[in-house]
């Protein structure tokens, strides 16, 4: 294993620790914006955190040792996942143990703790959350899936590395299938990252909430560890963007410190305009009653599985 | 008569023998629990891990064949060893050493039958399924498969006092034999006309290509009545919750898989040239069944009837792993047919354990509760941690997720979908890849149906007062369940080993090599040319890895300060475990979005109704539209037939005579 290899793999996991909660931040503040509000501080998610961790834990009554486990592997696991995306660099060692399909069953597992933490307490917004969340995540993970089967098919390959490796080094063709997918993909982001129109991540109503209904007996450390890991996972979800669609500018196989160097500010600009995107996305459009959610993702399926068979027909 | 084990063969028929003799054995004293729980219980566990593991050792040596004395005269039995019965046989051994452990303590109080004849079934079961792996001709298969029918369905009616369960068993019987009956005409095609059964003569018989279509249609048809496909499914959601849930563990977990063996032994072994489009059948079957299987079971509110329906789905998944198979075998793909031959033998392993383990885990809650309805349950993690922490593994499993051992199958499956789009013919090549879409999307029901099978039982509050009194599971019944769970872990972390196991299974059955990877130990590269790896144990030492350190970092940084309040009410005070989702709240938005599938019957109460009833029944449509006409025509047919039950012994021993003087008339 090449130290450079090494150097990497940890540079990308503290590099999604730290920007996470910036790029929430950053979103926060470019909605605010948009919204003619005066913006939050772009700091104010690491602020946030840092409170939580302080404060005293307060559980339930009737909690067990399940909800408390919960946080802890959510987090673990999207700590793992960030390790597995190519975002800044292809040389992961960690990656060979996991390819695409793994990642989306890392994520998988995420999403099953936390529902599963969401019904310990028994109370009717937990299990009311949890439920949601699921109902999202089965139709929102078939089509990740099936987005991701669109890029192995055109690269051979279920490793995420040598997709994104292909990919960028390749030169610049049209893949009309492609287009399809990241239609399906940008759905799939929304859906499964609880933004508009799918979820609101800034209220508590009860008609619509989906994942802060999952939070709601959390509190402290436990709560800091899940905003983190929510943070991750919108972070993680828009490098497997960058890695299928976008995939320039990272570090190859062939490449020196150089270009590892220099693939840290290409990831933050990616991450300025996925930021500014997203915030437009949200501003623009409407929040969707609960019913219409599977509509939504079923759309996302539908588009992601035309991708494929188009993918299929011209073989591009 | 001094009894020799020379070989391994007769070393399995030995500990089969020994199956039978312990179920007799439990007759000595048919009500004494401390000889047939405390004793012939945990002996007949043993038994199951030796059986497992001699089989285990003998899974790479050449076959082996015997010819049994026993049977008519003329008509000895044949039985043969080889890598496939092998793999069966550690499947029958390993599931069935946890599930008997669990039994041992679980057969304790009147279950409507003495534990003395219960055993005596429970191992004629055991001993015909393992009979059925080992026999080499058809007289011996079918005599073990009516055998393990017909115990079963004693198994099944223990309860036989109760209307419903007495229909369940009825249904099961009629199911298997029809399926029987089209299993012994696919026998009867596959002879070829040499008019010998011995599995021998129909592998060296040559069939046209209509008579191999067909006896492989027949023998499709038959298995996957007892397998339990999409629409030969009814007896399974009927079957599972009405028998013991040891038994409900045996059938699933085990006895389903019997009919993938006989599927897999007739296509590839005794049919010998599949042809490509054999497979389209069983792909396209089993896509239907995995879908449909698991939509049901995220609708239900019997916990058995959950599982049962998510057997169905399971089965689909096998199945159509057996279909790419066929496919791949039929344009000669050998590497990706290993692959699916690989990952459809890796998931009736997975099955057999993560089934065994949820059915049992619900049978303790059943016993400790006496509840099946999900509707009732809840908060059980409190009073039943060993039971829901174990169960919690199958249901992780269960749902497909890694670092556990459902995950691997799944992935090897989607791995060989992937490489589909390689078929040299045109339109199925194209139409094939979407089939992982429909398997992706069972997987992600899967979960659903997961979290709410785990999260109603084991989480939140207690529904009834009365759960307040549960108990967790003796230790007999946390012995078998570790050792299932345990089971789930192990094929879950380290599946290179397995898969260098199956390979030869795969090798040995069709010829299909998979190609061999200079991968370390700890990581799976199925296909070395496509560059995709997958490391459970690496997944997991990560992700343990990643907790730790962060629980420690938490636990340094800043302190580990816990207050215990009342659950959040929102200021409004009044909040009871009625106000949890029940288990068709759980199901509400799968029953929106696949309404069609359903038929929904609703009882909505009016607005100002003061004692408002809600009540859904959520029923099958292929029970309404296929079976439920049929109905009035058997029963205009068994009418005309009526007359001949008569009642009377006499008339019966002549009607044997009859047939007999008929049969020797059509011989001589």
């Amino acid at each position: 294993m090449k130290p450079i290899a090494i150097l990497t793999q940890v540079l990308e996991v503290i590099a999604a620790l730290a920007v996470a909660p910036l790029f929430v931040g950053w979103i926060n503040q470019c909605r605010a914006w948009l919204q003619n509000r005066s913006a939050p501080s772009i700091w104010l998610p690491y602020r946030g955190i840092r409170k939580l961790f302080h404060k005293d834990a307060v559980i339930a009554e009737n909690a067990s040792p399940f909800f408390r486990l919960a946080p802890y592997v959510v987090f673990g696991a999207m700590v793992v996942a960030a390790a597995i995306i190519p975002s800044m660099g292809t040389r992961l060692p960690l990656s060979t143990a996991a390819d695409a399909i793994a990642l989306v069953g890392l994520l998988a597992t995420a999403r099953v703790f936390m529902s599963l933490a969401a019904m310990d307490v028994g109370t009717a917004f937990g299990s009311l959350g949890g439920r949601r969340e699921m109902m999202v995540g089965f139709l929102a993970e078939p089509a990740l899936l099936m987005v991701i089967f669109v890029a192995s098919l055109i690269s051979a390959t279920t490793a995420l590395p040598t997709i994104t490796e292909r990919l960028a080094t390749q030169s610049l063709g049209l893949y009309p299938s492609l287009a399809f997918t990241a239609i399906a993909f940008t759905l799939v982001l929304l859906a499964e990252n609880a933004r508009i129109p799918v979820d609101n991540p800034s209220t508590h109503l009860e008609l619509t909430m989906i994942h802060e209904a999952m939070l709601l007996e959390y509190s402290a450390r436990h709560l800091a560890l899940l905003e983190w890991a929510s943070a991750l996972k919108l972070f993680n979800y828009a490098c497997i963007g960058f890695a299928l669609f976008v995939p320039w500018g990272v570090s190859t196989q062939a490449g020196g410190p150089a270009e590892l160097l220099a693939s840290i500010p290409i990831l933050l600009l990616k991450l300025t305009f996925a930021g500014a995107g997203l915030a437009f996305v949200e501003t623009v459009s409407a929040k969707l009653r609960v019913f219409r959610v599977p509509e939504f993702l079923a759309t996302a399926f539908l588009f992601a599985v035309l991708g494929l068979l188009v993918h299929l027909l011209l073989g591009a | 008569v001094t009894l020799q084990i020379s070989s391994p063969l007769d070393a399995c028929l030995a500990l089969l023998g020994l199956w039978s003799l312990i179920g007799l054995a439990g007759l000595l004293r048919p009500r004494s629990i401390a000889l047939v729980g405390r004793t012939l219980f945990p002996v007949s566990a043993l038994c199951g891990v030796v059986l497992a593991v001699v089989a285990a050792l003998n899974l790479t040596a050449a076959p082996e064949q015997a010819v049994l004395v026993i049977g008519l005269p003329d008509l000895p039995m044949h039985m043969r060893l080889d890598a496939l019965t092998c793999f069966f046989l550690v499947l029958l051994g390993a599931a069935s050493a946890g599930i008997s452990m669990f039994a041992a303590g679980y057969f304790r109080r009147g279950l409507g039958a003495m534990p003395g004849l219960l055993c005596l079934q429970y191992h004629l079961f055991l001993a015909s399924m393992g009979f059925l792996l080992l026999a080499d001709d058809a007289y011996a298969f079918m005599v073990a498969w009516e055998t393990m029918a017909l115990s079963s369905y004693f198994l099944v009616t223990t309860q036989h006092g109760i209307a419903e369960i007495r229909r369940a068993g009825f249904i099961y019987l009629l199911i298997a034999h029809v399926g029987a009956i089209a299993i012994l005409l696919a026998f009867g095609v596959m002879q070829g006309g040499s008019w010998r059964f011995t599995f021998d003569a129909m592998r060296g018989a040559s069939l046209t290509p209509e008579h191999a279509a067909l006896a492989f249609l027949l023998a499709l048809f038959g298995f996957s009545a007892k397998a339990g496909l999409v629409p030969l499914h009814v007896w399974l959601p009927e079957a599972h919750p009405a028998a013991p849930s040891p038994v409900s563990a045996l059938m699933s977990g085990v006895m389903l898989k019997t009919a993938i063996y006989g599927v897999l032994r007739v296509t590839f072994d005794l049919l010998g040239e599949a042809q490509w489009w054999w497979g389209l059948a069983p792909l396209a079957i089993g896509l239907f069944s995995a879908f449909y299987g698991v939509v049901f079971a995220a609708v239900q509110t019997d916990m058995k009837r959950l599982l049962a329906y998510s057997s169905i789905e399971n089965i689909g998944i096998i199945f159509t792993g057996l279909g790419l198979a066929i496919i791949f075998h039929g344009v000669s793909m050998p590497s990706l047919e290993a692959l699916a031959l690989i990952a459809l033998l890796y998931h009736c392993l997975n099955h057999a354990m993560i089934k065994s383990l949820l059915f049992l885990g619900t049978g303790a809650v059943l016993h400790s509760t006496g509840e099946r309805n999900l509707g009732r349950l809840g908060g059980l993690i409190h009073r039943m941690p060993w039971v829901a922490w174990l169960t919690l593994i199958g249901a992780l499993a269960m749902a497909g997720l890694p670092p556990l051992n459902g995950f691997v199958s799944e992935w090897l499956l989607l791995q060989a979908f992937l490489f589909a789009h390689e078929v040299p013919r045109t339109f199925v090549n194209m139409l094939l890849p979407m089939g992982a879409a429909v398997i992706a999307l069972a997987a992600a029901l899967s979960a659903y149906v997961m979290v709410k099978f785990f999260g109603v039982i084991f989480l939140g509050q207690p529904r009834e007062p009365a759960l307040a009194r549960a108990h967790d599971a003796g230790l007999l019944e946390r012995l078998g369940l570790l050792w299932l769970a345990a089971a789930c872990l192990v094929l879950g972390l380290i599946p290179s080993q397995i898969i260098g196991a199956l390979r030869v299974v795969a090798a040995q059955l069709s010829g299909a090599a998979l190609p061999t990877s200079d991968a370390p130990w700890w990581l799976l590269v199925p296909l070395p040319d496509r560059e995709t790896s997958y490391s459970a144990l690496v997944l997991f030492v990560a992700i343990i890895a990643v907790v730790a350190v962060t629980a420690l970092g938490v636990r340094l940084f800043y302190h580990r300060r816990v207050r215990r309040a009342p659950a959040w009410d929102s200021g409004f005070g009044g909040l009871d475990a009625r106000m949890q989702d029940s288990a068709e709240g759980f199901g509400q938005p799968i029953r929106r979005i696949f309404q069609s599938f359903f038929a929904i019957e609703r009882e909505v109460p009016a607005p100002g109704d003061v004692r408002p009833l809600y009540r859904i029944v959520v029923g099958d449509r292929i029970w309404r539209a296929l079976y439920e006409p049929m109905e009035p025509f058997v029963k205009r047919i068994a009418d005309a037939f009526a007359w001949l039950q008569q009642g009377r012994i006499a008339t019966y021993l002549l009607y044997s005579f009859i047939t007999l003087v008929v049969l020797l008339a059509l011989v001589l």
